[in-house]
C-alpha cells in the first residue's frame, strides 16, 4: 500500500443519562462499525459518562453553509408569536 | 489441607493470571497499531489489575498474615506464582497479542461464568464483576481476529502464526490438580476439564469464520501450578517487584 | 452588506467573544497558527506517554500502577482529541504523523527528558502537568470552537493528573532518605524544563502577537508561567522540597516570586533536536507506528471485503 492508512473518521454521540439528548463528544478512527463503537465506548466512556452511543460515519454528517446563515437563522428572529412570552394572560391565571 | 488454606491458593492462581496478564499489556502501551487501540488495551490491562487486586486482597485477608495485596503481588518469587505458561509468554506483534488474548478471554467467559456458582461468595462476587469485562475482552478479540484471519494475505499469515505459537501452552488452561480438585468437591472451584469441549468448539467457530484454522495438536506444556515456569516469569517480576525489592524499608 | 469574508469581519467576531466554527471564514495566517500548534499540543500529549510509559511495569504499588495506567491512557485519549480537533481544519491524521516523524511538526521540548526514578513519575504530574494545566485552562477559552472544546473534556479529565503527582512527591518526601534524595533529584532535574514549557519569553516570542490578537492563545508565555511559579513554589517548601536556584525570592510588593534567569540556551539546543532524548522518542513513534501498518491494512482489507459479502447477500 502505498500511503498510510488511519482507518476512517467517525464521529461519536453519547447519552449520559437514559431519558437525555444524545451529544456530540468527539471523534475516534475505525476502519468498522464494531471498531468505531469499541474506540468510542474505549475513549469516551471511561468515567462513566454514557449510557448509550451513537457512531456515525463522519462522511454521512453535512453542515449548513456558515454563508447561509442570514437565510437559515434571521428569519426566525421575528417570529416571536412562537414563545409563550408572547402572549398576554389575564391577571390571577394560574398554572398555565 | 484445610479449605482456607486451598482457597488462598486458588485466589493466588487466578489473581497471579491477572496480573501478569496485566503486565504484558501494560508493557504494549505506546506500542498499539493506531491510537485507538492503544486506548482500548490498556483498558484490558486496567481491568486485569483491578482483577488481580481484588483477588490477591482476598487471598492476603485468607492467609491472615496481616499482609496486603501489594506484599503478596511484589514479595513473591517465581516459585510461589501460579499463572498459567500462556500469559507470561513475550509480547510478539498484534497477531500474537490478538491470539492470546482470544485464546485467554473464551476461556475466561467460560470460567468466571461457572464461578459465579461458587459456594465462596468472594469468589462468586469478583466472577461475576469479571464476566462483564471479559465478554468486552472476548468481542474485542473475536473482532480483531476476524479482522486478521479475513484481512490482508500478510495479516492472514501472522494470525495463524499466533494461533500455532500460543498452542502449545493452552493445555494447561483446563489442567486440575489436587487443589483443584479438593475445591471443586466442596463446590468453591470450577470445573476445567468440563470446559475443554466447549472452549475447543467455541474457538474452532471464530477461526473457522476468520477463514483461519485450529492448530494440530501437539505436547501441551505444563507446571505452573507447581510453580515450574518457563525463563519469561523471572524477567517479570524482577522487573515488576525492583522497587519493592531494592527499597524494602520503603512505602509508596 | 458587510463582507462575511473579509479579514475585519473575522477580527470583529473575535473581538466580540464568538467562537469560530469549522466552516467558518478565517485568514490563512489563523488557519496555519491553529494547524500548527493543535497538531504541537496531539503530538506532546502522544509522545509523553513514553516517558512515564518507561515506568508502568516498575510502578511499587499496584495502586500506582492503575493510577500510572489510567493517566498515560488519558494522554493518549487527550492526543487523539486533539487531533480530531485538527482534523477538522481538513488535515488528515495520516498527514500530521507524517509531519511529525519527518521532524515538520514539533512536540514539547519537556518529553526529551528522561524518567529516571520513580519520583519522576511524581515530577512529571506535578510539575509538568501542572505546567500544561496552567496553559490549557487558558486555552478553554481559545476562540476556535473544536479546539475549545477539545480543552475543556481535557482540563476536566486532567485534574487528577497533577494531584496524582503531587501525592506521589509528598509519600515520598515523607519517606526514607532514600526516597527524598529521589524526590529531590526529580525536582532539580523537572523544574527548569518545566519552566521552560511556556515558551520563550514574550519579548522573544515572534509570533505571540497574532495568536493573542486572533484569542488562540489567551495569555502570554510569560503570564502563565509566572502564575505556575507562584502556585507551585509553595507546594514545595510545604512538603520540604528545595527550589534548585539560589536567587528565588518573593517580591512582597508585587506578590509573584522572581527566580534566576531561565537557560534558554539549553532550551533551544533541546527544541533543536539535541534533548537527552529526542531521538530516542521519535524513533519508538516510527518503529510501533510501521510495526502497525499491517493491522491497519488488514482492518481496510477487511471492510472492503466484508462490504462486497454484503451488497451479494442484499
Amino acid at each position: 500500500m502505498a500511503t498510510d492508512t488511519q482507518l476512517d473518521l467517525w464521529e461519536v454521540f453519547i447519552q449520559s443519562k437514559s431519558g437525555l439528548p444524545y451529544i456530540h463528544s468527539g471523534s475516534v478512527h475505525a476502519s468498522d462499525v464494531k471498531m468505531a463503537m469499541q474506540n468510542a465506548r474505549d475513549i469516551y466512556t471511561r468515567r462513566g459518562e454514557g449510557t448509550s452511543i451513537w457512531v456515525v460515519p463522519a462522511k454521512h454528517i453535512s453542515a449548513s453553509n456558515p454563508d447561509d446563515n442570514d437565510m437559515l437563522f434571521d428569519p426566525s428572529n421575528d417570529k416571536i408569536y412562537r414563545h409563550p412570552t408572547f402572549y398576554v394572560m389575564p391577571e390571577g391565571a394560574k398554572n398555565i | 489441607m484445610t479449605t482456607k488454606d486451598a482457597t488462598y491458593n486458588y485466589a493466588i492462581r487466578l489473581g497471579d493470571n491477572a496480573l501478569i496478564l496485566g503486565h504484558r499489556l501494560s508493557e504494549l502501551c505506546s506500542k498499539g497499531p493506531i491510537l485507538e487501540e492503544d486506548l482500548a488495551l490498556t483498558n484490558v490491562a486496567l481491568d486485569m489489575i483491578g482483577r488481580a487486586q481484588a483477588l490477591l486482597k482476598y487471598a492476603a485477608e485468607l492467609e491472615g498474615k496481616g499482609h496486603t495485596e501489594d506484599d503478596i503481588a511484589y514479595r513473591r518469587a517465581e516459585i510461589n506464582y501460579h499463572n498459567h505458561l500462556l500469559i507470561e509468554q513475550p509480547n510478539g506483534d498484534f497477531a500474537h497479542t490478538i491470539a492470546r488474548q482470544l485464546y485467554l478471554s473464551v476461556f475466561e467467559y467460560l470460567f468466571f461464568t461457572e464461578l459465579e456458582k461458587s459456594k465462596d461468595a468472594t469468589l462468586a462476587a469478583i466472577a461475576s464483576k469479571t464476566i462483564k469485562e471479559v465478554k468486552y475482552h472476548m468481542q474485542h478479540a473475536i473482532d480483531w481476529s476476524l479482522r486478521l484471519g479475513d484481512g490482508t494475505a500478510e495479516s492472514h499469515k501472522r494470525m495463524q502464526k499466533g494461533l500455532n505459537d500460543l498452542w502449545m501452552y493452552t493445555g494447561e488452561l483446563f489442567e486440575m490438580d489436587v487443589l483443584d480438585t479438593y475445591l471443586l468437591h466442596q463446590h468453591i472451584a470450577v470445573d476445567t476439564i468440563a470446559l475443554k469441549a466447549k472452549w475447543q468448539s467455541e474457538i474452532e467457530k471464530i477461526l473457522r469464520e476468520a477463514t483461519l484454522t485450529l492448530p494440530e495438536d501437539t505436547y501441551m506444556q505444563t507446571g505452573s501450578k507447581k510453580g515450574i515456569h518457563t525463563e519469561n516469569l523471572g524477567h517479570i517480576l524482577s522487573e515488576m517487584q525492583y522497587l519493592q525489592r531494592a527499597y524494602p524499608d520503603a512505602k509508596w | 452588506m458587510h463582507n462575511e469574508h473579509s479579514d475585519t469581519h473575522f477580527q470583529s467576531r473575535i473581538d466580540n467573544g464568538e467562537h469560530i466554527e469549522a466552516k467558518d471564514y478565517m485568514p490563512e495566517g489563523y488557519r496555519k497558527h491553529l494547524i500548527r500548534q493543535m497538531s504541537q499540543h496531539a503530538h506532546s500529549e502522544v509522545i509523553g506517554m513514553q516517558p512515564e510509559g518507561n515506568w508502568i511495569t516498575r510502578a511499587p504499588s499496584l495502586r500506582a500502577k492503575q493510577i500510572l495506567l489510567a493517566k498515560i491512557q488519558d494522554e493518549g485519549g487527550h492526543g487523539l482529541y486533539l487531533y480530531s480537533a485538527v482534523e477538522t481544519l481538513g488535515v488528515s491524521r495520516a498527514e500530521l504523523i507524517e509531519q511529525l516523524q519527518t521532524g515538520k511538526a514539533k512536540y514539547s521540548s519537556i518529553f526529551n527528558y528522561p524518567a529516571l526514578n520513580w519520583a519522576d513519575i511524581g515530577a512529571i504530574g506535578w510539575l509538568v502537568d501542572g505546567a500544561a494545566i496552567v496553559n490549557q485552562v487558558s486555552l478553554q477559552r481559545t476562540s476556535y470552537g473544536p479546539y475549545s472544546r477539545a480543552m475543556v473534556r481535557i482540563c476536566k479529565e486532567e485534574s487528577f493528573h497533577q494531584r496524582q503527582g503531587y501525592e506521589i512527591m509528598t509519600t515520598m518526601m515523607r519517606g526514607t532518605k532514600d526516597q527524598q534524595a529521589m524526590a529531590q533529584d526529580a525536582m532539580n532535574r523537572w523544574w527548569w524544563p518545566a519552566l521552560m514549557m511556556f515558551g520563550p519569553h514574550d519579548s522573544d516570542s515572534p509570533r505571540s502577537g497574532d495568536a493573542v490578537k486572533w484569542k488562540i492563545k489567551r495569555e502570554t508565555n510569560d503570564e502563565l508561567r509566572q502564575k505556575f511559579i507562584d502556585k507551585t513554589i509553595p507546594q514545595a517548601e510545604l512538603i520540604g522540597l528545595t527550589i534548585p536556584d539560589k536567587n528565588f525570592k518573593l517580591d512582597e510588593k508585587t506578590g509573584h516570586y522572581t527566580l534566576s534567569p531561565i537557560n534558554w540556551e539549553e532550551f533551544h539546543r533541546v527544541v533543536a533536536g539535541h534533548g537527552p532524548c529526542n531521538k530516542q522518542r521519535l524513533d519508538h513513534h516510527i518503529k510501533y507506528h510501521q510495526e502497525g501498518a499491517w493491522v491497519r491494512e488488514a482492518a481496510e482489507a477487511y471492510k472492503v471485503k466484508t462490504a462486497k459479502k454484503e451488497l451479494v447477500t442484499a
